[in-house]
């Protein structure tokens, strides 16, 4: 790093240009979308006020953080309860995604006679779906699951089979050469190889997880029988509780990017070294 | 047709060892029809390093993938004394291009071979980082392939093959990538690292001036169908250096290589290659 900022000093130019430009980029990547944020933030109030809007139409930002203070309590608790569906449910769509990737894997004809089912159950809106595991399923924790876990794992699913199918000709060839098992090809070779692809399919699911079980808690906590963040919001509907309900959102949101930010951190750490995705271009 | 059988008779430069491998007859036919190969006689001897030269379609590759047990053959066979595979150990395989494992670290492509025979770390180490020393990159094998340059990587893929102690190399066109200079100079440790551990080399190559470098024995190869065409000694003691490069001897073996070459080309129906 010195060296390159020793360097700096000698630049022609046109090279101090093209650096001071990159800088220029790297701070207005945060910057940017912060102070259109903020902007948008402070025209929503003015707008509430110009307006006159009363709050439980449209409450000032203001109001919102203060409600989001003020039921901190049962906020986070309904929060911790869609935590707690979103990453069980994503936990079992990477245990079911990869098995039955590592299944569809070992032969073309199972992939063949399988890989339909698994896209019928992704085509089909759970909205539809749930009714009919509300009958089957009696457990409310399992019922939610299900639904989350249909939604999350087949981006999982898709992506590694496709990342345990790309493998390297040659490589394969050097496997056989060295009287590779079934097994150690699958460790050593195809599933490392299906790793960025696996990666990027988890990164979707992630997002879904939460999509799954927040969908879920609706159709549950219509009836009444939930306490997620989404039996929040529709009491709150019900009540004309527009703070409250833009406070669950808010929490929901950041939800969200965090499970993304950090999705998005572990496959940088796993692929950083070596995968081309990971990597800063070098000139 | 001009083909010259060659297996009868021991080529004059061919090693003095005994035989290693022969190919019977051997013809290779794809399932789109293409002969890739048709009747073709060829004895290896161990310690020899052979070429195989020729155009491109004069099935070079496909003879080397049979020799490796990719491929059976569609007729003929082939005789590992008295056998007709190869043991396994027996073969190392070197690619055109490095094929490492990206996401790890040089040691552990070196170790790979022998990590799918049990062997542990701790006892591959010994052995693996000798590997990496003969191929000069001790120091590197925590580096991951990216951090490499093209040249590197293929002493990776050497080391790599050899690390198994193989008696027979094979290599396709392993450097035809490199440049020039990273060329040469892949040359020279190949040689060297041959003339020290004595194993048995087949090189697939359509650089004249490498095959000459290289080899005690040049199999030039004509296509459609791919063919054995000639067997060219090269009359030249090693070691073989710089020097040799720019000797006048091996300008005439390369020319002499060359006009062989141009023949196999025009043999092969369609328009005419004058050569020089």
């Amino acid at each position: 790093m010195t060296a390159i900022e020793e360097h700096a000093l000698t630049l022609d130019p046109e090279e101090a240009r093209r650096v001071r430009q990159e800088r220029l980029e790297r701070i207005g990547r945060w910057l940017l979308p912060l102070a259109i944020m903020v902007l948008a933030i402070w025209l929503w109030d003015r707008i509430c006020i110009w307006n006159d809007i009363p709050k439980y139409i449209l409450p000032r930002p203001g109001v919102v953080l203060q409600t989001l203070f003020d039921d901190a309590g049962l906020l986070f608790s309904s929060l911790l309860v869609t935590l707690r569906i979103t990453f069980l449910s994503l936990l079992l769509a990477v245990i079911g995604g990869v098995g039955l990737a590592v299944l569809f894997a070992q032969s073309k004809w199972v992939e063949m006679s399988f890989f339909p089912f698994a896209i019928v159950l992704q085509v089909t809106p759970i909205v539809a779906i749930f009714p009919l595991i509300n009958i089957y399923v009696d457990n409310q924790t399992t019922k939610l699951l299900l639904c989350a876990w249909i939604v999350a794992f087949f981006p999982i699913l898709s992506n590694t089979t496709l990342g345990l199918n790309s493998v390297d000709r040659n490589l394969r060839d050097m496997f056989r050469l060295n009287g590779a098992s079934r097994w150690q090809q699958l460790r050593y070779l195809r599933l490392p190889a299906a790793m960025p692809y696996f990666l990027g399919g988890l990164k979707i699911a992630g997002g879904l997880s939460l999509i799954g079980a927040v969908v879920a808690e609706f159709v549950a906590g219509a009836q009444g029988q939930s306490s997620g963040l989404a039996s929040r919001i529709i009491e709150a509907g019900y009540r004309l509780n527009a703070p409250r309900l833009f406070a669950a959102l808010i929490l929901i949101s950041f939800t969200g990017i965090l499970i993304f930010l950090v999705l998005s951190l572990i496959s940088h750490l796993i692929l950083r070294r070596w995968h081309e995705s990971a990597l800063k271009q070098e000139r | 047709m001009m083909q010259e059988k060659l297996a009868q008779a021991p080529a004059s430069a061919s090693g003095k060892g005994p035989m290693l491998l022969a190919l019977r007859g051997v013809g290779k036919v794809f399932s789109n029809g293409v002969t890739a190969l048709s009747d073709v006689d060829l004895t290896i001897r161990e310690g020899d390093f052979l070429s195989l030269l020729g155009p491109s379609g004069c099935g070079k590759s496909t003879a080397l993938r049979l020799i490796a047990g990719l491929a059976t053959p569609t007729s003929g066979l082939l005789d590992w004394r008295g056998s007709s595979a190869a043991d396994r150990s027996d073969i190392g395989f070197v690619f055109q291009e490095p094929t490492l494992l990206p996401w790890a670290e040089v040691f552990d492509n070196v170790w790979l071979p022998l990590r799918l025979r049990g062997v542990s770390r701790a006892k591959a180490a010994p052995v693996v980082m000798q590997m990496l020393a003969r191929v000069h990159l001790s120091g590197f094998e925590k580096a991951v392939p990216r951090e490499l340059s093209g040249g590197m990587k293929m002493r990776v893929s050497i080391a790599r093959a050899m690390v198994t102690k193989p008696r027979v190399l094979l290599m396709d066109e392993p450097f035809a990538a490199l440049d020039e200079i990273t060329r040469f100079k892949l040359n020279n440790d190949l040689l060297e690292l041959w003339q020290d551990e004595r194993f048995t080399v087949v090189f697939v190559t359509h650089s004249v001036f490498e095959s000459v470098f290289l080899s005690n024995r040049v199999v030039v190869m004509a296509a459609r169908p791919g063919r054995v065409f000639k067997e060219l000694a090269i009359d030249a003691s090693y070691p073989r250096n710089e020097a040799f490069r720019t000797s006048p001897n091996y300008a005439a073996l390369c020319r002499q290589a060359s006009d062989v070459l141009i023949g196999a080309i025009n043999s092969t129906a369609g328009p005419h290659y004058d050569g020089h």
